[in-house]
């Protein structure tokens, strides 16, 4: 099958930056694919590379197997929600969203109905005489979606969408996108700076460093497997510990990453140390140990009972759960 | 102590200063209605209407006018063509010597007039170029270009990238685009910047006296016109009709992009 869209050793440079340096992947038909990292890794770049508001330095950019080095953006079956939405101000709603289909010379009866039908997909049927300016930051964002897929793109692209939103209604947002894409079956990819996000949406998921792709796979490998001590370390909070540590803790002399969740607090255990902060989060509390200099989280299920600060406590896990990484 | 309320004297000051810049602009609207016609007595003998007839029954009056008219809009027109096109250029591109290039703009309008007429009269003269009423309009086009490009170069800065990026997402090419999504967004300053532009070439004096030949455009009618005897009101007329098509326009340009807001784009 022909990847939706694949990189082969994509780089881009701006002047002495590699923003993007030697990126492979193959993103499926339909999957929802995330591009996570932190700001400055060069994910937005890559979603830019697909839409063609920029250029590969090297290697080659092909969407459903056609090569795009030369297709200017507006000739990419490729639409992109983008992060400050980028509503046209002077036009209401509808004309918003009709755009893509008027520039494509599709007459005004037809276009205004099917301008009308995506803003019922994206539940806001009624608003096409606003203007974007007399909407909220969560509606534009739905605006922003239904234009974007009026052109019934085979890829949508969807930078930071979620970022200007506040908590509760991201989460609402992130079901219904979750949603939308399971229903249009078309190629969703995501960038965005927010591990749960990502986590929890995507399909697949790479994560960004320095231009680079440290890791590429399923939420779980990448949760669960980290390969390297950034990716531990940026996706979810995870315990990073040096070799010294990992083998006084019953391992290789390697670094390794151990999840909180994973780690009990009990009288006898692989390791000790004294309690230098508790936090309460709801379900269960972060406790952290200072062990041998290093710092170790456990997470303590609400209901158990938990050391004072500054106590002695062990800590116990299973040992497959400690991960060894090879970097 | 401090206060948000101005003392007496500096009210007294800011007054004085008002009344001093504005007494001058009533009397002339006030001379042209007096009865004496070879002198400015104060007060006037008397008041009639009558200049306004005698000055649109003037012949000499009316090809200065119409040739001022016709530079001021046709400057116009061509500083919004070029202006708007280098405030795209430099708005848009990041590029090596840009705030020089940026300041050389600019300088048409900081240089005193006299320096730019000399420069444009001798390159004229060099280009062997003789003096029409084009040589006029080239001369006010420097400094028309300077307004339209101020205006439009906010604007553009006002203007979020990301409206253009989504109209080429959307399908739209760089005309559809310019078409749509750039010009309503500019329009507003345009024509602001389009209306000063307009104001400042119809009063000009300085440049216009390097770049005339034979023609006189209205302010040179009203300079000459000055030291003459006959009629004297007639001029006063003709001052307050240059009053009213120069403040007029930065009336409405001031009142087009005053309000901004809405025309801001994209964002949050």
């Amino acid at each position: 099958m022909t990847a939706a869209v694949e990189f082969q050793n994509v780089t881009r440079h701006f002047g002495n930056v590699r923003a993007v340096d030697g990126v492979n992947l193959a993103i499926a038909e339909g999957e929802f694919f995330a591009m996570l990292g932190p700001s400055g890794s060069g994910k937005t770049t890559c979603l830019r590379l697909i839409s063609g508001f920029e250029q590969p330095s090297g290697g080659a950019i092909s969407i459903f197997g056609q090569d795009v080095s030369n297709v200017p953006p507006n000739k990419r079956n490729v639409n992109t929600v983008f992060q400050d939405y980028a509503l046209f101000p002077h036009m209401t709603v509808r004309d918003n969203v009709a755009y893509g289909l008027m520039v494509k010379g599709i007459g005004k009866a037809e276009r205004l109905a099917k301008a009308e039908e995506m803003l019922g997909l994206v539940k806001l049927p009624g608003y096409g005489d606003r203007k974007p300016g007399q909407l909220s930051g969560g509606q534009r964002q739905r605006v922003a979606l239904a234009r974007a897929l009026v052109n019934e793109p085979r890829v949508l692209l969807l930078d930071e969408p979620l970022g200007a939103l506040d908590l509760k209604l991201r989460e609402a947002m992130q079901d219904e996108l979750k949603a939308l894409q399971k229903r249009l079956g078309i190629t969703f990819v995501f960038v965005t700076h927010d591990q749960h996000e990502a986590l929890s949406m995507a399909d697949r998921l790479a994560v960004f460093s320095d231009g680079k792709i440290a890791q590429i796979g399923t939420p779980e490998d990448v949760y669960a497997r980290p390969q390297s001590r950034f990716v531990a370390d940026f996706v979810g909070s995870s315990n990073v510990l040096p070799p010294g540590l990992t083998r006084a803790l019953g391992g290789p002399a390697k670094w390794a990453s151990l999840r909180p969740e994973a780690v009990r607090l009990s009288a006898e255990g692989q390791g000790r140390g004294r309690v230098t902060a508790i936090r309460y989060l709801g379900a269960g509390s972060r406790v952290v140990l200072d062990i041998g200099g290093t710092e170790v989280a456990a997470l303590v299920p609400a209901g158990q009972p938990l050391p004072g600060e500054g106590a002695e406590a062990a800590i116990a896990f299973d040992p497959t759960a400690l991960h060894v990484m090879e970097a | 102590m401090h206060s948000d309320r101005a003392s007496l004297g500096l009210k007294i000051a800011a007054i004085t200063g008002l009344l001093f810049l504005h007494l001058p602009i009533l009397l002339i609207f006030l001379y042209a209605f007096t009865t004496e016609e070879k002198s400015y007595q104060f007060p006037p003998p008397g008041l009639t209407l009558k200049w306004f007839g005698v000055a649109w029954g003037r012949d000499d009056i009316w090809p200065p006018l119409i040739l001022s008219l016709e530079v001021a809009a046709i400057a116009t027109v061509v500083a919004i063509i070029l202006g708007t096109l280098v405030s795209a250029a430099m708005s848009r591109t990041k590029f090596f010597g840009r705030e020089q290039i940026s300041l050389l703009i600019l300088l048409p309008i900081a240089l005193p007039g006299v320096i730019t007429g000399m420069a444009l009269r001798s390159a004229f003269s060099v280009m062997d170029i003789p003096y029409s009423v084009w040589t006029i309009i080239l001369g006010h086009a420097t400094f028309c270009i300077v307004i339209v490009y101020n205006n439009a170069v906010a604007r553009f800065r006002r203007i979020s990238g990301g409206i253009l990026e989504a109209s080429s997402d959307l399908g739209a090419n760089g005309f559809q685009t310019f078409r749509h999504v750039l010009l309503p967004n500019l329009g507003s300053a345009l024509l602001a910047g389009g209306m000063l532009a307009f104001a400042l070439s119809f009063d000009e004096v300085i440049v216009t006296t390097f770049t005339a030949g034979q023609q006189s455009t209205l302010p040179i009618w009203m300079l000459q016109e000055l030291v003459r005897p006959r009629q004297r009101p007639v001029t006063n007329v003709v001052a307050i009709v240059v009053f009213m098509v120069t403040f007029l326009p930065i009336l409405c340009a001031y009142y087009l992009t005053r309000d901004g807001d809405q025309t801001a784009g994209g964002g949050k």
